[in-house]
């Protein structure tokens, strides 16, 4: 065991790993931080979608000794106060969810998108969002979710 | 939470039986309201004694209610459109609802229909809102009468003289008026308590909330992550478990290095299974860690030797045999009308394992006390034939000592009303009492222990007259499973006179389970591949055709012609592509059309664009019915262009979503478009009408376009270039 040091959604924490450990359960597990979820635990489903300085990464896939040199880690819970990104009232605006189990890393994975290009296409969305699965089908919604916040986040900047 | 003194319990409250078997009672302060339908009245005694409040709904005093929710929420929106249907009789102000999970109690919250006399809680073949319906209005409306009872008795009038309109109650002829949280400190019991029947309860045409744009009361937290799912849950104290149950279903383990595993560090204990070698250990690092270095010899088992793409060969000489399989359902007579046909149209159709791959995989914590004597187990699942999941049998305890906190589902699809997973869980926890344990299965456990919908072969016939008219179905069925592959040979919705449906057995160890439309998915492929055959050789348009079948089923027959008319069928499709039609009954009634195109060199086909009309009886919660119909689809477009399972020697070849591949948004449609026709009637199930839909659509799009059958699912880009060389 060894003591890392991770700086998540602004706050500093401690925690006791092995090297070598995924980020995934030490957020989940140690930190409660339970909004980040697993699903495949080999970067293939995109549940786990946390940002790593603002990029979008796969917490499953992530080391803990790699994402301990200060990085910043911002989970779901960090993405914004109470709820209120754009990309949330877009979501519930456009009622995506079904499980639910699969929106907080495509909510993470479309911020982080929209960060980089509020004014993204269909086909660069499509794109940009196919590492994250939903099994219950909720692609159409999520599409006019990113469209419609994407379209706020525009007009609040002009406005 | 159980009680800590029951007997104070049960003497503070007021407790009161009518002949018609409903009881009313009285929290202690006489603030909260509970109502309780049970026609045990000991039942209710012993199961009030245990549960501070058991009820369909609690009033404060500031006017907000909470309504609980009997079923699970797995996604398909029980959260909402059951509590709409409750306070939509109770008259209450939708606005001040919020939503909890109903203790599981079946006596209570139980819905009937399953045999007769029974009640269940559980969550499958698309029953909730259909078999719930009434059961809702009803508890709402005797919610709303304890409030007129209640303002009657304060304002000392006749009951008949008062209304009420949202969240109020009114006597007109004083003008008073009590809003629903004044009366929370004013509510008296009446003597008894009605039930009432349909037709005491609101027109259609009355609803304020029902049929409505509601939005569904979880997605906020769905949204900010705080929604919680079972394998969320903390517990202090608690530790980790895990299972090795290899690939080869059935097969027993022998492990090699117990004491190595036993003494890496934090692991605590194995538990060993008949199917299966399972860890306990501090963290689930530990857990895993120890489950990857389990050497575990497995023996032989009833699947050793299968192979399912070999299959397919004998399961097509037994589908031609003359052997007798069950009959699944006849009406006329099949072999006269086939011996008679001017022309006989037949066909054969496969389709291979398909896996459930809901997002969450299976997990579960359970805490289970020192004694043993009490249980607590905090779950998604789509419960069971007994609201318990099996927990009071597993230890030999009282059903009222097991607590089933029932949590969100990440996924059901059937699979999580299969309740292995708790009862793994419950065996750990005994194991490590009074500790709590969080099973996880991992994803490749998921998906190699899988119960997979089961691979099968249909052989249709159909025979015509010399006017085109479609006089006999015949529909042989081979694969295990009984009704997993039976279900939807049936067609209630066509008038062919002479119908008949067989199932011929096989067994091969392999675990199967409900997949989200059941046999549905493969038979409706089969049969509306087959019409679509009938309509290509008689040279009618596959539209007429269906149009003549449904001529006695008028709802069935404006599904068609809605999708017909949203998908402009009577116009060209644009250059390089065409459409296909399918027709699914599966409670509701839902036509589908799909426009395609496909890659010839790669084999891939692209769905551009999907229309689907639908007729559900009324239509409860509309935006949710629309979310059902666009989820489904996917997930059968995902099914019929991707997934399979496949065993070589009785193992599971697949193990994660890198070999298991989903449909994912670069491949998802165009658009998708859903309406929703009109009905006052009963309302139907809606989660597993759409996705049979998609492989008939598909498939007969791609004939259209190409000429040649698609005869077996997947359609993967192999199969689809085998079928254009063909
Ligand atoms: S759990 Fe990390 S990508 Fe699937
Ligand atoms: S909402 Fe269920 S997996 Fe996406």
């Amino acid at each position: 065991m060894a003591q890392f040091e991770l700086l998540i959604n602004g706050t500093r924490h401690q925690v006791e790993a092995d090297p070598g450990a995924s980020l995934l359960w030490i957020l989940r597990e140690d930190l409660g931080l339970t909004g980040t979820k697993y699903g495949c635990g080999i970067a293939q489903c995109g549940t786990c979608t946390i940002h790593v300085d603002g990029n979008p990464m796969r917490a499953c896939a992530l080391r803990v000794e790699n994402v301990s040199g200060g990085q910043q880690i911002t989970t779901i819970e960090g993405l914004s106060e109470g709820g209120n990104h754009p990309l949330q009232e877009a979501w519930i605006a456009a009622q995506v969810p079904q499980c639910g189990y699969c929106q907080p890393g495509q909510i993470m994975q479309a911020a982080a998108l929209l960060r980089q290009n509020p004014t993204a296409d269909r086909e660069t969305i499509r794109n940009y969002m196919s590492g994250v699965l939903c099994r219950c089908g909720t692609y159409m919604r999520i599409l006019e979710a990113i469209e419609r916040a994407g379209k706020a986040m525009t007009e609040s900047k002009t406005a | 939470m159980p009680h800590p003194n029951t007997n104070t319990s049960t003497s503070r409250r007021q407790f009161l039986k009518t002949t018609g078997g409903t009881a009313l009672f009285i929290g202690t302060s006489g603030l909260l309201p509970t109502l309780i339908s049970c026609s045990d009245k000991d039942r209710i005694t012993k199961t009030l004694a245990q549960h501070e409040l058991t009820a369909w709904v609690r009033l404060a005093e500031d006017g907000s209610l909470t309504i609980f929710n009997p079923a699970a929420e797995m996604g398909q929106g029980s959260m909402t459109s059951l509590p709409l249907l409750f306070a939509e009789e109770m008259d209450a102000d939708w606005n001040q609802v919020q939503v909890a999970f109903s203790p599981q109690v079946t006596e209570i919250y139980g819905s009937p229909g399953w045999a007769p006399g029974t009640k269940l809680m559980f969550t499958v073949g698309s029953r909730t809102t259909n078999s719930y319906y009434n059961v809702m209005r009803n508890a709402g409306a005797q919610a709303r009468y304890v409030l007129m009872y209640s303002a009657a008795q304060h304002w000392q009038v006749p009951l008949d003289e008062l209304e009420t309109e949202p969240h109020r109650v009114l006597h007109r002829p004083s003008g008073k008026a009590l809003s629903f949280g004044e009366l929370a400190s004013l509510l008296q019991m009446p003597e008894t308590l009605p039930e009432f029947g349909p037709d005491q309860l609101k027109d259609p045409t009355e609803f304020r909330w029902v049929g409505k744009e509601i939005a569904r009361t979880e997605i906020p937290a769905k949204v900010d992550g705080s929604a919680r799912f079972a394998c969320d849950i903390r517990l202090p104290e608690m530790i980790y478990g895990v299972l090795e149950r290899g690939n080869l279903h059935g097969s027993r383990p022998t492990l090699r290095n117990e004491s190595d595993i036993l003494a890496m560090k934090g692991v605590l204990k194995i538990v060993p299974f008949e199917y299966a070698i399972g860890v306990v250990a501090e963290t689930l690092e530990a857990a895993l860690t120890a489950k990857n270095r389990l050497e575990i010899s497995w023996s032989e088992a009833p699947a050793t030797g299968f192979n399912s793409q070999e299959i397919f060969s004998s399961y097509a000489n037994r589908a031609r045999s003359g052997e007798a399989g069950e009959t699944v359902h006849e009406s006329g007579d099949v072999s006269a009308a086939l011996a008679s046909a001017v022309k006989v149209y037949s066909g054969e159709f496969r389709n291979d394992y398909v896996y459930h791959a809901q997002m969450e995989p299976l997990n579960a914590v359970a805490r289970i006390s020192e004694d043993g004597q009490k249980a607590e187990v905090w779950v998604g699942s789509q419960q069971g034939p007994d609201s318990k999941l099996g927990v009071p049998g597993l230890l030999g305890i009282p059903p009222e000592n097991v607590d089933i906190h029932l949590q969100y589902l990440g996924g059901g699809f059937g699979r999580r009303s299969m309740n292995d997973f708790v009862t793994e869980c419950v065996l750990l926890a005994k194991e490590m009492a009074p500790r709590p344990v969080k099973l996880l299965w991992t994803r490749e456990d998921d998906v190699r222990y899988g119960a997979y919908r089961p691979l099968s072969l249909q052989h249709l016939k159909a025979g015509v007259d010399g006017k085109g008219r479609v006089t006999a179905l015949y529909h042989c069925v081979v694969g295990d499973g009984g009704n997993l592959v039976a279900s939807g040979s049936r067609n209630d919705h066509y008038d062919i006179p002479n119908q008949c449906a067989e199932w011929r057995e096989t067994s091969h160890g392999v675990r199967l389970k409900h997949w989200r439309s059941v046999g549905h998915g493969p038979n409706k492929y089969a049969i509306e591949c087959l019409l679509d055959e009938v309509a290509a050789g008689e040279g009618m348009d596959p539209v007429a055709l269906r149009r003549n079948l449904m001529a006695r089923s008028p709802r069935a027959l404006a599904t068609l012609n809605r999708a017909a008319e949203m998908a402009g069928w009577d116009t060209p499709a644009p250059e390089g592509r065409a459409r296909g039609v399918a027709f699914v009954e599966h409670g509701s009634l839902g036509t589908g059309i799909c426009e395609i195109s496909v890659n010839r060199s790669s084999g891939d086909i692209r769905v551009h664009r999907f229309w689907c009309a639908l007729d559900a009886g009324v239509a409860v919660h509309p935006d949710n019915i629309r979310a059902q119909m666009e989820g489904g689809l996917i997930m059968g477009m995902s099914s019929v262009l991707k997934e399979r399972i496949t065993i070589v020697d009785g193992h599971v070849q697949q193990s994660n979503y890198s070999d298991y591949p989903l449909l994912r948004m670069n491949e998802a449609p165009e658009s998708i478009e859903v309406d929703i026709l009109p009905s006052s009637d009963h309302p139907e199930g809606v989660g597993e009408t759409a996705t049979p839909m998609v492989a008939c659509a598909i498939a007969n799009a791609f004939f259209r376009l190409t000429g040649k059958r698609l005869r077996h699912l997947p359609f993967t880009p192999e199969r689809v270039r085998e079928a254009l060389a063909s």
